[in-house]
């Protein structure tokens, strides 16, 4: 059995409802390990938070973060339109600061006359900032979320 | 108002938006964020990167930064999407007040058979020719309508995708050709053929309409032209017999009627001196480059007039009322090199000073330090002159374009020294052949330092 996105945010949805803070699973396929942001890190537990992607089968849990503040990187915004950070309203954005990224991470959703473009990070990183406003009018080329190189 | 243009046109939109009490907001690539209609506007939404087709030609981006911004209406200036259905279309369905004629007008007069099958119902004489279904069918009406013949797309326009068939032998390669750029540059493979007249005069007439009533704003000549590119323009055609331009006008408003027509639009024509008879080329339904020569002899800011008819008002005028003061002529200052077979040119300029004085009016986006982008026209500013004759209004022009200097950039402004130095134009009976044998003739006739200066 393989989770695609909407499995994971219907997961997070879950959690979020719930009086947990953090949801470890473990199948033979893949490991997701879900944690609310308000929750305080455990300390055998790597605070790297995966949201809105699935874990890559086999990965290794990640090493313990540190954001290095002084090389950022700035995803900026392919086309203008309409910027959603989440894949519906209501709905958990798809990454909040301190998230872990990769390239193929979606960090929002730009909408041009009813057609939803997905926005890749583009790299991996650390989220800093979600710079543009859900619902809001962004421009081409305007940032939308910063990401901080993370160093362990 | 999102204005979905850039360079001098979006100047003057921004400019007749602002007296009207609109806000502006600007669409703009990447490109022009750092123009002077950037700064003019309101605010300025960056849509997209500098090249056309990825920013100033997408209609869903167009329409997602009027929403976005909460424009309510659109001015599409002219070129890129001025003439586009699709955004007509869109605009329609958002309830967006598209500054223009109604989708569906710009779809007929954009199908240049469909126009021309208007203009014959509404007894607008027409060049003999028609459409083209095949070659056999194409050589027999060829045949007919006599060689040289001109290949034209269907969906052209503005000069661009024609190819003249000087022989029978030329037509099957020539036809094939015509189609196949006809593919690429409009999407649209139809052609059709009409007689090649060499040596005519470019004469178009300015209507107004509010989807009612059309009135004419006089007639143009803008025989002054190379590669069907207008480089000088003149407001009224004072060369021609007044029975002759009577005939323009009204022929125009039964074109522009029949379709009740909302907008500016121009009717062209060709006018066939020799003969003193003229027929319908096609219809531009937009706001054209040339029109500030019409404003000045007429008074009449149609800008302005095309924002309010698309909101659904009345003209508030009608053809009585509408005179005629003077005559202008228009020198469109291009960044190009008449020595190098009027290769574009960019770079920075340097220094940019424009004429002034009474009646002079230059629409330009440049100033010292602006790039001229190699990714669209090469346009730089127009120069107006208006004077209550033409001879005044020429000598006018002499000393504005004595008045102008541009460096850093090359550009045309020793050829329209030249010209307006020239007898045969200052005679005014030119023929849109003129300018080709003008240049030609003075092959070499513009080296650098020639242009003129203040210094």
């Amino acid at each position: 059995m393989n989770l695609n996105q909407e499995d994971v945010l219907a997961i997070l949805a879950l959690l979020d409802g719930s009086d947990f803070d953090e949801l470890r699973i473990e199948t033979a396929d893949y490991k997701l390990h879900l944690r609310r942001s308000s929750a305080s890190p455990l300390p055998d537990t790597p605070p790297a938070l995966i949201a809105g992607s699935p874990a890559p089968p086999d990965s290794a849990p990640a090493p313990a973060q540190t954001v290095d503040d002084r090389e950022l990187f700035d995803i900026k915004a392919p086309m203008l339109g309409t910027f959603y950070a989440s894949p519906q309203p209501g709905a958990p954005p798809f990454v909040n600061v301190g998230a872990v990224v990769d390239e193929d991470t979606v960090v929002g959703i730009i909408e041009v006359m009813k057609l939803m473009n997905a926005v890749c990070a583009g790299t991996g990183g650390v989220v800093v900032e979600v710079v543009a406003q859900d619902g809001q009018l962004v421009e081409y080329g305007q940032v939308l979320v910063r990401l901080g190189r993370s160093t362990s | 108002m999102l204005v979905a243009n850039r360079g001098e046109i979006a100047m003057r939109v921004i400019r007749a938006a602002r007296e009207l009490g609109i806000q502006t907001v600007l669409a703009a690539s990447e490109a022009d964020l750092d123009t002077l209609p950037a700064r003019y506007a309101d605010r300025t939404v960056c849509i997209g990167p500098a090249p056309a087709g990825d920013s100033y030609l997408r209609v869903q981006t167009i329409i997602a930064a009027a929403v976005g911004s909460g424009a309510d209406a659109i001015h599409p200036g002219y070129g890129f999407l001025s003439e586009s259905a699709l955004l007509a279309a869109a605009c329609e369905a958002a309830s967006i007040a598209f500054i223009g004629p109604t989708a569906e007008q710009v779809r007929v007069v954009g199908d240049k058979l469909r126009a021309r099958a208007i203009a014959e119902a509404a007894g607008v004489p027409t060049t003999p020719g028609g459409a083209v279904e095949s070659l056999e069918q194409a050589r027999r009406l060829a045949a007919e309508v006599g060689y040289p013949v001109l290949l034209k797309a269907v969906g052209g326009g503005g000069g661009r995708g024609m190819k003249r068939v000087g022989q029978p032998a030329e037509l099957a390669e020539m036809l094939t050709l015509a189609a196949s750029e006809a593919r690429a540059a409009f999407s649209d493979p139809r052609v059709y053929l009409e007689r090649f007249v060499a040596c005519g005069r470019h004469i178009e007439v300015q209507v107004l309409g509010d989807g009612e009533s059309v009135v004419h704003l006089g007639e143009r000549d803008c025989s002054i032209q190379r590669r069907y590119q207008k480089v000088v323009e003149e407001a009224c055609a004072v060369a021609l017999p007044f029975a002759a331009r009577k005939a323009l006008r009204a022929a125009a408003v039964r074109f522009a009627e029949s379709l009740r027509y909302r907008g500016a639009g121009t009717v062209e024509f060709l006018y066939d001196a020799a003969r003193g008879d003229f027929s319908f080329l096609e219809m531009n339904a937009r706001i054209q480059v040339e029109h500030p020569v019409t404003e000045a002899v007429t008074g009449v800011d149609l800008v302005r007039a095309q924002i309010a008819v698309a909101e659904g008002l009345p003209l508030g005028f009608d053809q009585a009322s509408v005179s005629f003061d003077g005559h202008a002529i228009e020198c469109r200052i291009n960044a190009e090199d008449p020595a190098r077979d009027f290769l574009p040119n960019t770079g920075t300029i340097a220094t940019a000073v424009f004429p002034s004085g009474p009646g002079i009016r230059v629409d330009t986006y440049v100033e010292s330090g602006t790039r001229i982008s190699p990714f669209y026209d090469s346009l730089v500013a127009k120069i107006i002159a208006h004077a209550p004759t033409r001879q005044q209004c020429l000598v006018r022009m002499r000393h504005a374009l004595k008045g102008c200097f541009i460096d850093g950039v090359v550009t045309n402004l020793a050829l329209h020294a030249a010209i307006f130095e020239d007898p045969e134009f200052e005679a005014g009976a030119v023929t849109t052949g003129y300018l080709q044998r003008f240049v030609s003739a003075r092959h070499g006739l513009v080296p650098r330092e020639d242009v003129p200066s203040l210094r």
